[in-house]
């Protein structure tokens, strides 16, 4: 029998927007890649701060720049984020992205390096972080219902196993979370390729099947500009082929398999764009999957489904990145990578229901704190999307 | 003991789940969305999450996974044999 969700709750932490994490971070965040040295500085000097380095944030303007702010400010604005300390090279920018996360009411502050040289910088950002990382320390869970809960979705270095085992896994816990007013996405533009009129059949009304349509052209045409066979071994990858994946076609179907046979798309976003309301959304984003993770955690998203074949070992440093694999090989070469084993699928031994209620487990679990494989490993991938080159 | 999985009984080829699938072995596979068995013997050493054909393809047909059309068959593909990217292209990109 499949799990009963009707009374289903999980301890968090509430933030000042009434949003609830599941992870308590205090992070050092660079605006760009000159201040990484004095975010790692600062992490080092307080102990259970998070320094999140990124190359970016020089000399990029326009929608590029944008989007670059808007994952910054995302994931300092993330509730599994307690508190943020920026640090830019120029104070205006490290202001800019510390003003944007003062909207959630958590404390964050901001230091520009230009005129202190990082000495200076580092010592008067570490006082503030210990501050912080110390009032965080003090802040306890509390029971919320699952409706508090926004789940994500991408799977990576996929094979055939992900199509009939892990992916259809996510679909059968989608399925069972959506009438229970959760707030789940979806995304990997380019990986709908083949299957994008079965996902335009499932957006709830006209409006958001156009807007789907929109960025599904969008995106294929960035790829029709640049396109070469099979793109360079990229779309399928040289691990999908290994996996036995042949083409696009059959990797986005296999794809469209975690999106479940039941749930509605409610709404489409752009780039690291806030859903308003609960349901299932399409984000526009990368298939590439720390760039896509990175997105959804700058979405607000606080807990990841993350099937593998292969084994891609991905994972997030604010958003918890569950990993389940139904290819028996790879859970037992890569074991400590995978989170969910529901490789009894592809034996019989085990029903799509049972796979998805131990999906489902393991969530609530991590949502109470328990540590995923790739946060303990320390996979904490940030990676910002790039639209176009910087000037 | 199963082989191989095949999505829908439309499909044209199957998923093997097994490691060291030899040429000739009689294979049982798993018809998932209707829940029957069939048998097919393998032409080839085919590799786990690898694909082994159902039917008879020629160049240019279609192959169906999952009730749907993934590709382009670009040499012949016999019932039993390995189906991957030396036979199959996608008609995408």
């Amino acid at each position: 029998m499949a799990m009963d969700l009707s009374k289903a709750s999980f301890w968090g932490y509430k933030r000042e927007n009434g949003r609830i994490g599941v992870r308590n971070h205090v992070i050092i965040l660079p605006v760009d890649d000159l201040s990484n040295a004095a975010c790692e500085a600062v992490a080092h000097n307080i102990k259970g701060v998070m320094a999140i380095p990124h190359p970016y944030g020089r000399l990029q303007f326009g929608a590029d720049l944008d989007l670059h702010f808007k994952t910054l400010i995302g994931t300092g604005s993330n509730p599994n984020v307690a508190a943020v300390i920026v640090i830019g090279i120029e104070d205006g920018w490290a202001k800019k992205v510390a003003d944007g996360i003062a909207a959630t009411g958590k404390p964050v502050c901001s230091f520009g390096i230009e005129m202190h040289g990082d000495h200076d910088t580092i010592m008067r950002a570490s006082k503030m972080a210990k501050e912080y990382l110390q009032g965080a320390s003090e802040l306890r869970r509390e029971e919320r219902p699952l409706k508090d809960l926004w789940i994500s979705t991408k799977c990576g270095e996929s094979d055939t196993t992900s199509g009939c085992g892990a992916n259809p896994t996510v679909g059968n816990a989608f399925d069972k979370l959506y009438p229970h007013k959760t707030t789940l996405v979806f995304g990997e533009t380019t990986e709908l390729t083949g299957g994008e009129h079965l996902v335009a059949a499932r957006c709830r009304t006209d409006e958001v099947r156009k807007r789907f349509q929109f960025m599904f052209d969008r995106y294929q045409a960035i790829i029709d500009k640049h396109k070469t066979s099979d793109l360079s071994d990229s779309q399928p990858t040289k691990g999908n082929i290994a996996g036995g994946l042949t083409t696009i076609e059959e990797k986005a179907l296999g794809n469209i398999q975690k999106i479940g046979k039941k749930c509605m798309i409610d709404g489409v976003l752009d780039k690291a764009e806030e859903p308003t309301g609960p349901g299932l959304w399409f984000m526009d984003s990368s298939s590439a999957a720390a760039e896509m993770v990175t997105l959804c955690a700058a979405s607000g998203y606080t807990v990841h489904f993350f099937p593998t074949g292969q084994g891609n070992v991905v994972g997030n440093p604010i958003l918890p990145v569950i990993k389940l694999c139904a290819n028996p090989r790879t859970v037992r070469t890569m074991s400590e990578h995978i989170d969910v084993d529901v490789s009894g699928l592809l034996r019989r031994e085990m029903t799509p229901d049972q796979a998805g209620d131990a999906l489902l487990d393991c969530m609530f679990r991590t949502a109470n704190g328990r540590l995923t494989a790739a946060e303990a490993l320390g996979q904490r991938q940030f990676v910002l999307t790039r639209l176009y080159e910087s000037a | 003991m199963i082989h191989f999985v095949v999505h829908d009984e439309g499909d044209g080829v199957g998923v093997v789940v097994v490691e060291g699938i030899k040429t000739g072995q009689e294979m049982i596979g798993w018809i998932m969305d209707q829940d029957k068995e069939i048998k097919v013997e393998a032409k080839n050493d085919i590799p786990i999450g690898h694909k082994v054909s159902l039917r008879d393809y020629k160049s240019g047909d279609t192959v169906i996974k999952y009730g749907v059309d993934i590709g382009k068959v670009v040499a012949p593909i016999p019932k039993g044999a390995h189906a991957h990217v030396h036979n199959i292209k996608t008609k995408r990109w």
